[in-house]
């Protein structure tokens, strides 16, 4: 393992590397394209305007800062560390994926990009992106697999409602994977006046810093929230992770804090035993694809293998570069639920809480389930509830066979 | 900077001296299967292809167009891997005796990560390929394989873009050997086709920077297009509508009939008289 850094929050480099993970590797064509976007996005970081209007939108329009609540049923039920829930299911479009969208649509406008590109897995990047072009006037197309348009088909309707195009991808498994490949297949035709709104902290470098820079807003309310609440930091952090987006919004503000346990939790799908699993840390290796080097699931030779997971946001072969880079650096534990445990935890928060996940929260509530009653009472244990399950309805009705 | 002995640098020479421009093909290594693939490779150069790109199969080919991605399908589908690649180009200099026309291996960088750039080159250069073209490995990341490239006199054909401005060029250029590739539109591979007037800016452009000879390469289908880029280029560079000419030849069951491999050859040769009908200086 290489050794501790004195900050875990300082990458990446000026190339984009985090470690040997991240970089830039792109088709020549988006080459300068992306080094125009980094440009633009260290100039609008550094703008009190842009960064005022941010933050007008995120407390006006999506609702923020979103509650820390502490499930008191979930922690007596659980009996062991106590229990809060990071409500970032209730900003508007229902996950906290509207937090990076706001940003990146906010610099296509800046950039004066006249269309915006996006893919989407379980819908809910999709429709944050539908609706921030909605609010600005821009057109929008979503690429989605076309298996995912089938299990997430009322986040289909939704991103028709606001107006956004959805195309259906149908190569390789229809999933995640292929639909960013699409994406990045239509942004080199137009990228002189598209932008491309990556929803997770993966790309080409600076989409996995600036994705994550917008999604700090969730770890850094935290912090504050639960000083207020406790007078302290919390002991542990728990979310899920696709490409870990709403996870690295979580951790980062907390990676310099020793004290802070931090566990992310992939998707095992089918059992990590099987082929059919969507966890690349614990069952990949370093690879290249979509712009970064990261953890991939992938065959000896190096030809991408599909991932699985009942999650569809999950459903991702890869992950973003600087979880891997975390990894490495043993700073955060990775750990993974499976499609069963997942389900469970789902119905369990129902019943118990009256909240209805997304399935990718319920990964992570999964193993908060599991973790809590092994920690003791006064341990501050924070889980990301990245997501509402809405969308997630009619799938998971059909499962447990509950006729709509 | 190329070595006066690389294949690549002898042939562009070759072509100086005849006064003309040369083709480019690119066919997807095991597409529709190893043994028609290896047929094709071997023809080539009889039907009048002067360099020769042979593609990696990969599973997410970002920077292709539908007919690409799907020879990759069948071809992986039919078991192509990285070590069956080799075999194609050792057999090639061994069965044919030409040890003349270069091979350029294209495709994606995973493939070569996952072997180790230093075992990839010396393993490529062992089989008897010249150089590379990786799509999605641009300078910014080159470091790491161009000294192992370089050792195993390998060329590193770098592309360049429309959106490769003035201010840039010098960069990729300087990690380029062999011939710089321009990609002649914004877009993926087979999609679309650029004017001879742009072709004729961006060449001009290209080559204020370099003296290395210049290629130019997406969106030629026909003998006309491939003679317009030839007045203008050192290489035209075609690949879609080659690999469509093989899919043409596959029958419902996706085998290949009888009329496979000498449809693509005639294609290959209408092509060869629209390039070789231009006189260059």
């Amino acid at each position: 393992m290489p050794s501790a850094p004195n900050s875990f929050r300082t990458g990446p480099d000026e190339r984009g590397h985090f470690g040997i993970f991240g970089g830039r590797y792109v088709a020549e064509t988006l080459m300068p394209l992306i080094l125009d976007l980094e440009k633009a996005y260290s100039e609008a970081k550094a703008d009190p305007q842009f960064q005022g209007e941010l933050k007008y939108l995120l407390a006006q329009y999506a609702g923020r800062p979103s509650p820390l609540y502490f499930a008191r049923r979930l922690t007596e039920k659980l009996g062991g560390a106590k229990i809060y829930l990071k409500r970032d299911e209730l900003n508007h479009t229902g996950s906290h994926k509207i937090n990076n969208v706001l940003g990146q649509v906010l610099l296509a406008k800046r950039m004066g990009k006249t269309r915006v590109i996006a893919e989407t897995g379980a819908g809910q990047h999709g429709v944050a992106t539908a609706t921030a072009c909605a609010l600005f006037d821009i057109p929008c197309v979503v690429f989605m697999g076309s298996v995912d348009v089938e299990r997430q088909a009322p986040n289909v309707a939704r991103m028709k409602m606001l107006g956004a195009e959805v195309r259906p991808v149908t190569a390789g498994a229809s999933t995640l994977k292929d639909a960013m490949n699409e994406a990045l297949r239509d942004w080199v035709a137009t990228c002189e006046n598209t932008f491309y709104c990556i929803g997770t902290v993966a790309g080409p470098h600076p989409y996995p810093a600036m994705v994550r820079d917008f999604q700090c807003v969730i770890g850094e309310e935290v912090r504050k929230q639960m000083m207020e609440a406790e007078g302290r930091l919390p002991d542990t952090l728990v979310a899920c992770i696709g490409g870990g987006s709403n996870a690295m919004g979580l951790f980062h503000p907390f990676l310099d804090d020793p004290g802070v346990r931090i566990v992310g939790v992939e998707a095992a799908g089918r059992g990590l035993d099987t082929e059919e699993h969507a966890a690349s840390l614990t069952g990949g290796r370093p690879g290249v694809l979509h712009g970064n080097r990261t953890y991939l699931l992938q065959d000896k030779e190096g030809q991408i293998t599909e991932a699985h997971s009942i999650s569809a946001g999950l459903d991702y072969p890869g992950i973003g570069p600087e979880h891997s880079w975390l990894k490495e650096m043993g700073r955060v534990e990775y750990v993974s639920a499976t499609d069963d445990e997942a389900v469970e935890a789902f119905q369990f928060l129902c019943k118990l809480e009256g909240i209805i996940p997304a399935l990718e929260s319920s990964h992570g509530l999964a193993h908060a389930m599991r973790l809590a009653p092994t920690l003791p009472k006064d341990n501050l244990l924070v889980l990301n509830l990245s997501g509402r399950g809405d969308k997630d309805v009619p799938q998971i009705a059909e499962r447990l066979g509950i006729k709509i | 900077m190329s070595r006066p002995e690389s294949r690549i640098t002898k042939r562009f020479a070759q072509l100086k001296a005849d006064k003309r421009a040369g083709l480019v093909t690119y066919i997807t290594a095991g597409d529709p299967d190893a043994e028609i693939s290896y047929q094709i490779l071997k023809g080539l150069p009889g039907a009048g292809a002067d360099l020769i790109e042979l593609g990696m199969p990969f599973t997410d080919p970002m920077a292709d167009g539908p007919s690409i991605q799907l020879a990759g399908q069948r071809a992986l589908k039919a078991g192509m891997t990285v070590e069956k690649t080799f075999d194609m180009v050792r057999r090639f200099r061994k069965e044919t005796g030409d040890n003349d026309t270069p091979i350029l291996l294209m495709g994606y960088y995973n493939l070569v990560y996952q072997r180790g750039p230093e075992k990839f080159c010396k393993d490529a250069a062992a089989a008897g390929v010249d150089g590379f073209i990786l799509v999605d490995l641009p300078p910014e990341e080159a470091d790491e394989l161009k000294p192992h490239a370089s050792a195993n006199g390998l060329d590193t054909v770098l592309l360049t873009a429309p959106t490769t401005d003035d201010a840039r060029l010098p960069a990729v250029l300087k990690f380029a050997s062999g011939f710089v590739y321009f990609v002649s539109v914004l877009g993926i591979t087979g999609t679309k086709s650029a004017t001879e007037e742009a072709v004729r800016t961006h060449v001009e452009r290209i080559k204020r920077h370099t003296k290395l000879p210049v290629g130019v390469g997406f969106g030629i289908r026909t003998p006309e297009q491939a003679a317009a880029v030839a007045r203008h280029a050192d290489a035209a560079v075609v690949g879609t509508a080659i690999i469509d000419h093989v899919k043409a030849g596959l029958d419902d069951k996706g085998r290949a009939k009888p009329e496979l491999v000498p449809g693509v050859f005639a294609y290959i040769k209408a092509l060869v008289d629209g390039v070789r009908g231009v006189r260059k200086a």
